[in-house]
């Protein structure tokens, strides 16, 4: 449980104390991440089944990577490779799969809440591991410990120290890109919000959909006043697919007024202003490779932590919580 | 005992030939005999105690999908007509879209002789604009209404071509008869599923702006300047159409329009709380709160003519799905009273432009019998009990298909007896749920 949720669906349902508490576990997650012999017993005989209808490499591995250091059985499952193919149904497909008793779901499908009706068929745990354009929610928790992190250690932190997660009140974050289609955006909005933060978004008007207002993002157009004076910057990838649509004239103008090159970086932002990227890169469109690559960059942290982050996620769905209360095994 | 049937002590509401108070209705034959304050029953006759309900005429519901033929699973026009009766209609108009849609005699025939065999409310079939709704051949409009076809429409399709949808406003004014269109300009709604606004920002849901009716109604009000005719805009549901349809009638255009319950009780945002709830999802999408005022206001002020529920059932099999993937569409007819009399409570309508959106209305727009309990008029009328409380499950439904936005919840208003032509075709047992 992850306070009264039995699943994690998205940001939006959380409170902040909520979203404290499984960030603050993740710090201890990601202690044992980083021991040479990183496996302990805490999820041993639990079962994760990896449900993914969306090609993804990144997050299946660092949801399977987060099960295995728990000891929890991860199954991989993919829709090229299912009866999805043959017609069947998601409900269909998640009752055939929760018959055979896992303890997790993780889910990653094309349509937005898609998670959410399999949890209302399902009795084990269900997991988003992003839906459609609505939340990609370990995504966001990885971003606000990324950004906690960053923060402490700019502010003077000694390395290695847990984050302070209260850091995050009062910071200015720009998030960059097609804003429209990004379920990383919407999670990033809710959960930083929650914790006190300000939220940009930036793009072309027609990456930006109506009424993100009421998420309490405050709407850019243009890059400069999107990403002066934040303290970090999120830019979310451009997905050549979706350029068929007529939501840019192409990737060689988005670059040239919405990407972040190295000068733009030194002139517009501040100096110790940290760049996100979900991943994966395109590199020359969002992000110049040298920002990608440069001081600047967190990306390679974000993955680091989303494998903690996980961890948390999955421990506290699969009872870690109750059984740490009767004294059974701890992360 | 005769078939005579006294209603006794009810409050009669006939918004059409003015009458609202305590009456007892008299039918003899098949006809509303009288209708007086003040009558002595003979004994032989059978008496309804109507105290503390209202007696109306039954409702007509120009939009209904029947689903039959080709859909049967869903639907039929005898469950169809049942569903009617149990919510207070007592006359139907059978949208086209059936498979194969109704654009030939045969279809029209077989949908007219299943509602004789059913003989649970009056089906009037409605013809198709287009050979096979493809929006490219007018159907034989002549043909259709000599079948028995009362209208025209594409319905669930919009007519994208703007010259075929001028010669099938012209064409039809040759028999009188009304188009009633599907107004979505299908390039704007793209891969929509719901409202553009905040809610469909936050659900991560593609939207569809209120634009994408706006632009069509607009178009067909135009073409009707053009052509001449009679345009029924079916599912109203933005403060532009309504802006638009009232702009039209003050220039005396002959267009009409209907309202969904849905539209007038919903929002987007019930979307959002429900949570991917597919029954929620329909064509035209729950709009916004400020849609929603100016539909509500637009039916008080009679610039919307009626209410009709375009009841659309679906089975599990297109509802149980991601929000992306599940059909258009709720069922409507068994919910509409209760919605209306909500609406009531809410001081939105008065309990007379209820009847009058449900009746009256209605049968004007289409030019249909019904809609009056007027002496002479057949007696097709619903007793209603405004104050009966009742739990909305699947198995009180009537209908095939359970898809509808208020499973679950508690409603209030119920209709408690239905007769058409003076045969008892609905009756609620007392105390029944």
């Amino acid at each position: 449980m992850i306070g009264k949720h039995r699943h994690l669906t998205g940001l939006e349902p959380l409170t902040r104390e909520e979203i404290l508490s499984v960030l603050e576990l993740a710090t201890s997650m990601k202690e044992v991440l980083r021991r040479p012999l990183k496996k302990v017993p805490t999820l041993r005989g639990k079962a994760v089944v990896n449900l993914f209808f969306e090609a993804s490499t990144r997050t299946r591995t660092s949801f399977e990577t987060a099960a295995k250091i728990l000891s929890a059985d991860a199954i991989n499952w993919t829709s090229s490779s299912s009866s999805v193919t043959k017609g069947e149904t998601l409900v269909d497909t998640a009752l055939n799969i929760e018959a055979m008793h896992p303890d997790i779901l993780v889910i990653r499908h094309p349509a937005g809440g898609a998670p959410e009706l399999v949890a209302q068929h399902v009795s084990c745990a269900v997991v988003s591991a992003g839906d459609g354009a609505h939340e990609h929610p370990t995504q966001g928790l990885l971003d606000l410990y990324t950004l906690s992190e960053h923060f402490c250690a700019a502010g003077g932190a000694p390395a290695g120290a847990a984050p302070d997660f209260g850091v995050l009140a009062g910071k200015t974050i720009a998030i960059v890109g097609d804003v429209s289609h990004s379920r990383v955006a919407r999670s990033d909005l809710h959960g930083l919000t929650k914790l006190g933060a300000k939220v940009r978004v930036c793009g072309p008007p027609t990456m930006i959909p109506q009424g993100i207002e009421a998420m309490g993002a405050e709407v850019h157009h243009q890059l400069r006043p999107a990403v002066e004076g934040a303290d970090a910057v999120v830019m979310l990838r451009i997905q050549h697919e979706r350029i068929g649509d007529p939501l840019i004239p192409g990737t060689r103008e988005y670059s040239k007024f919405w990407g972040l090159n190295e000068r733009k970086a030194a002139e517009w932002l501040t100096p110790s202003c940290a760049i996100l990227h979900p991943g994966p890169i395109n590199r020359g469109v969002e992000l110049a490779p040298e920002v990608a690559d440069g001081a600047r960059s967190v990306i390679l942290d974000q993955v680091e932590n989303g494998v903690a982050v996980r961890m948390a996620v999955l421990y506290l769905l699969a009872g870690g919580a109750h059984e740490a209360a009767e004294g059974g095994a701890r992360a | 005992m005769t078939d005579t049937v006294f209603i006794e002590g009810g409050r009669v509401i006939d918004p059409a030939s003015g009458v609202d108070g305590v009456r007892t209705v008299v039918v003899r034959d098949g006809k509303v005999a009288e209708v007086a304050e003040r009558l002595e029953r003979p004994r032989d006759v059978r008496a309804v105690d109507a105290r503390g309900r209202w007696v109306t005429p039954g409702f007509l519901d120009l939009h209904v999908h029947l689903r039959e033929p080709g859909q049967e699973y869903k639907e039929t026009v005898a469950t169809g007509a049942r569903a009617a009766a149990a919510g207070g209609f007592t006359a139907v108009c059978a949208m086209p879209n059936t498979v194969p849609p109704n654009d030939n005699t045969s279809v029209t025939e077989l949908i007219l002789a299943r509602a004789r065999a059913a003989g649970l409310a009056r089906v009037y079939p409605v013809g198709c604009i287009s050979k096979g709704m493809k929006g490219e051949e007018l159907a034989e409009y002549g043909e259709l209404q000599a079948a028995g076809c009362v209208a025209l429409s594409d319905d669930g399709r919009p007519v994208a071509s703007s010259a075929l949808m001028r010669r099938a406003l012209e064409y039809a004014r040759a028999f009188d008869l009304p188009l009633t269109v599907h107004e979505e300009d299908l390039a704007l709604v793209g891969k929509g599923v719901m409202h553009e606004g905040p809610a469909a920002t936050r659900l991560g849901l593609k939207g569809i702006p209120a634009a994408s009716e706006e632009v069509m109604v607009a178009r067909d009000l135009a073409l009707l300047e053009l052509t001449g005719g009679r345009l029924h805009i079916a599912h109203l549901s933005t403060a532009g159409s309504v802006r638009a349809v009232r702009e039209a009638k003050r220039r005396g255009l002959s267009v009409t329009a209907e309202v969904t319950p849905h539209h007038l009780a919903l929002t987007d945002e019930d979307v959002a709380r429900s949570r991917y709830a597919t029954a929620f999802k329909m064509a035209p999408p729950l709009r916004s709160a400020a849609d929603r005022a100016a539909v509500r206001e637009a039916l008080a002020d009679g610039t919307i003519d009626c209410i009709a529920t375009d009841h659309a059932p679906h089975s599990p099999v297109e509802k149980d799905l991601e929000f992306d993937a599940a059909a258009n569409g709720v069922v409507g007819l068994e919910t509409a009273f209760p919605v209306g009399l909500a609406l009531v409570r809410e001081g939105v309508l008065s309990e007379r432009r209820l009847v009058e959106a449900l009746t009256a209305g209605p049968a004007r727009a289409f030019r249909l019998p019904g809609g009056s309990l007027a002496r002479g008029a057949p007696a097709d009328l619903a007793v209603l009990d405004p104050a009966r409380e009742w739990r909305c499950e699947p198995a009180l439904f009537h209908s095939k298909s359970k898809n509808s936005p208020w499973m679950g919840a508690t409603l209030v208003g119920r209709c408690t007896l239905t007769l058409v032509g003076g045969r008892i075709v609905h009756e609620l047992a007392e105390g029944g749920r």
